[in-house]
């Protein structure tokens, strides 16, 4: 065990792959001999050449167009969009193709591909390096959907998704890269060494997709949440002194419908929590399931807990985002509903 | 706002519509035997003129002439002509097997097909191809057989696409044909990245890929250009301009101003502008192009001149945009009465072989359908059980679509 940072973590994961078969490619913008400009994949160019460290020109839809053609031909590419503002110049390859390969060839064809891209707030990135466009992808049938809250999970995610033989859209709420965030801009910034998770193996792991970590079990409300939400919710429940139970998903395709529905039969309260905006956010998704398993089990409404149905501001950052004040009051009105 | 300046906007010029004389003066042609063949690994700012000039082999006379000659066995030729007329016979079959409902689309390929024909032949097995939706004669040069590909049409048990594609979205993984994509253009960047990964897996397999004129206007094409020069991936992007997407005439794709193959030469790349309705100058072109993948000299791009003869597709009427008679009026002639020429001149093939050969084509097509129904039509049994629209969304079914097919089955009782 080693500490590392979700960076590290990834890094990590990468480096294994690349050691472990040699199909696995890695392609993007600045990411090799530069070694991205979050440093993930800093050093892989040195140690596995030029021609399995691409670097690309800046066009998504090349990249992920050309990373499709490269996994019908037998490799296995991990292409990096920059950060998930920027992918949708991909969007038609990602959408139309990548995800439907499989389906529409009756499986003579597949495309494992891992996208893997920055997402979430809290850098100041302002309304085009922040947002978190994942329940655009969940909507998408036939591609899996990943998002870690911390390095031990992220590098195990990360191998299980590259040795996947579907394709996988990774998020990384960038946030998280340096250390556990829990909402609160103003208290100083925490390392991963000071978090459990922050250990993590180094070597060849994997954490499964469609499995959710209990991060904390509780009695008194079932918070739903995955990414940076995550942190936030531990510390807002703390902070009200709930006996809330945490669900960090880990990944929402495929999604563990049975720790939710347990959780929430549970308990009988639920918050279902995301740094995205609300409307028709994956938040809609996890409550409708909710009702539909749990409704004679629900003695409170159930809250949502997002960022504002707006763009993020760059001004308004810690306005946007989803922390302790908007955490605490769906805590407050799921405990005590009027 | 009131408009009261004239408006100075250029907007593309169509040069004949309904009721007009078919009008192709636009159409830049050069001689037959012409245009210069450089050497493959020549520099590709050399390669200019091949842009803006028009590869052609064969004369008015049916002679093949030039430095472009490919000099073929005259067997070869004849396999190239049987494919072509096999694919325009299939064509005719599907267009009257839609009109009577039997199947729900389907796209002819009329006045095209020595372009999926001379390409295909031109290209080896294991050249992986990435087709557009008007090359059904690649896939006939490639073997798919006429009740495989009918079965296709027809959503039937036998569909390789298991019911999923819009008829003509063919695929073959045992013969390398990529599935053919619905959403246009994207198959491009794609046949790129394949290329690229034959590169780095040190193969000297190529990819082959097609796009219309009309499509070549998408971001996938300039992206496929981009990474093909970039990387100098061993691929061959075809542009066939057929003059027409379905109403919208080549000139709003940018064809107005300057060739589709002189966006080659932009992006560092030879642009090559070949007679695609001669049969012997679309190989030649091909097996040039081949050659400069195979020896790492770099991707080409190649514009196909040609003309789409008959309806975009079975829901299109060209009678509303364009002049009636405007095929007949082409002056590249038609690919099939081409090479006919050209093999009866050079004492080759008779009126009496292709009468027979054509009468045998067709006796295949019509026993191929026969074939093809005992699978099962849109109307008749037997049909694909809908239970399988749930697989392959994942390599493994996940739960809640295992919940909605059970649900599925319930509510078909």
């Amino acid at each position: 065990m080693a500490n590392m940072n979700m960076i590290q973590a990834l890094n990590s994961a990468m480096d294994i792959m690349l050691g472990k078969n040699p199909a696995v490619v890695l392609m993007g913008e600045d990411i090799g001999y530069f070694g991205g400009v979050f440093r993930a994949t800093e050093g892989l160019q040195r140690k596995y050449g030029e021609h399995r460290v691409i670097d690309t020109p800046i066009a998504e839809g090349g990249i992920v167009a050309t990373a499709i053609g490269m996994s019908v031909n037998g490799l296995r590419p991990v292409a990096e969009i920059q950060f998930a503002d920027y992918i949708y110049p991909g969007f038609d390859q990602i959408v139309s193709e990548l995800a439907r390969i499989r389906y529409r060839s009756a499986g003579d064809f597949f495309a494992p591909v891992t996208i893997r891209t920055p997402c979430g707030g809290g850098i100041r990135g302002g309304q085009t390096h922040s947002q978190s466009p994942e329940a655009i992808f969940t909507h998408v049938s036939g591609i899996k959907v990943v998002m870690p809250s911390n390095p031990y999970d992220a590098k195990g995610l990360l191998i299980t998704s590259i040795e996947d033989d579907d394709p996988v859209v990774f998020f990384e709420p960038k946030r998280l890269y340096n250390g556990p965030f829990d909402g609160d801009p103003n208290k100083p910034a925490v390392p991963w060494s000071t978090h459990p998770k922050g250990q993590v193996d180094e070597g060849y792991y994997k954490v499964p997709l469609g499995k959710a970590d209990i991060v904390r079990t509780g009695a008194d409300v079932s918070i739903i949440t995955y990414g940076t939400m995550v942190h936030v919710a531990v510390a807002a429940a703390a902070a009200m002194n709930v006996d809330a139970e945490i669900i960090d998903l880990r990944s929402l395709v495929p999604l563990d419908v049975e720790a939710i529905v347990a959780s929430v039969k549970k308990t009988g309260r639920c918050i279902v929590a995301h740094e995205a905006t609300r409307f028709s956010g994956f938040g809609a998704e996890l409550l409708s399931i909710v009702q539909e398993e749990c409704f004679w089990a629900l003695e409170a409404p159930i809250q949502r807990v997002a960022g504002w149905d707006t763009p993020y501001p760059h001004a308004f950052e810690w306005e946007y985002f989803p922390g302790q004040a908007r955490f605490k009051a769906a805590l407050k009105t799921v405990m005590e509903p009027a | 706002m009131g408009m009261t300046k004239k408006s100075r906007l250029h907007l593309p010029r169509v040069p004949a519509r309904p009721g007009e004389t078919p009008d192709f003066s636009y159409v830049q042609l050069s001689p037959a035997g012409a245009v210069p063949r450089p050497e493959v690994n020549a520099r590709a700012r050399d390669m200019g003129p091949l842009s803006v000039e028009l590869v052609r082999v064969l004369d008015d006379s049916g002679d093949a002439v030039g430095p472009w000659h490919p000099h073929l066995e005259a067997s070869e030729l004849q396999v190239g002509l049987r494919h072509m007329l096999l694919t325009r016979l299939y064509d005719e079959r599907m267009q009257r097997m839609q009109r009577a409902g039997k199947i729900s689309f389907y796209i002819r390929s009329l006045g095209e097909e020595a372009v999926g024909v001379a390409q295909a032949m031109a290209l080896r097995p294991s050249d992986m191809l990435f087709p557009a939706y008007r090359q059904q004669a690649a896939q006939i040069v490639r073997g798919i057989s006429l009740v495989d590909l009918m079965s296709q049409l027809l959503s039937n048990t036998k569909d390789m696409c298991k019911g999923r594609q819009l008829p003509v979205m063919y695929h073959s993984r045992a013969n390398n044909i990529f599935s053919i994509s619905g959403n246009l253009a994207t198959q491009f960047p794609q046949a790129v990245g394949w290329a690229m990964a034959a590169a780095i897996k040190g193969e000297d397999n190529l990819a082959a890929t097609w796009i219309g004129e009309g499509s070549s206007a998408e971001a996938d094409f300039h992206y496929a250009l981009l990474f093909a020069s970039v990387y100098q991936a061993p691929v061959i992007l075809n542009v066939v301009n057929n003059q027409w997407a379905i109403s919208t005439f080549q000139g709003y794709a940018g064809g107005e101003q300057r060739s589709f193959a002189a966006r080659g030469p932009g992006y560092g790349m030879p642009g090559i502008r070949v007679d695609g309705n001669d049969f012997l100058a679309v190989y030649a072109v091909t097996q040039w192009a081949a050659e400069r993948a195979r020896t790492a000299a770099g991707p080409t791009l190649i514009e196909l001149v040609t003309y789409r003869g008959a309806a975009h597709s079975t829901s299109d009427d060209p009678a509303r945009y364009r002049a009636k008679d405007d095929a007949e009026h082409w002056p590249l002639g038609d690919p099939i009465q081409r090479l006919k020429a050209h093999l009866i001149k050079i004492g080759e093939w008779s009126e009496e072989q292709h009468q027979a050969m054509s009468a045998e084509l067709e006796a295949l097509v019509a026993s191929s359908w026969k074939e093809a129904i005992k699978f099962g039509t849109m109307t008749e049994g037997p049909r694909l059980n809908p239970d399988t629209m749930f697989e392959d969304v994942f390599k493994d079914m996940p739960q809640n679509l295992q919940r909605q097919q059970a649900l599925l089955r319930k509510e078909l009782g």
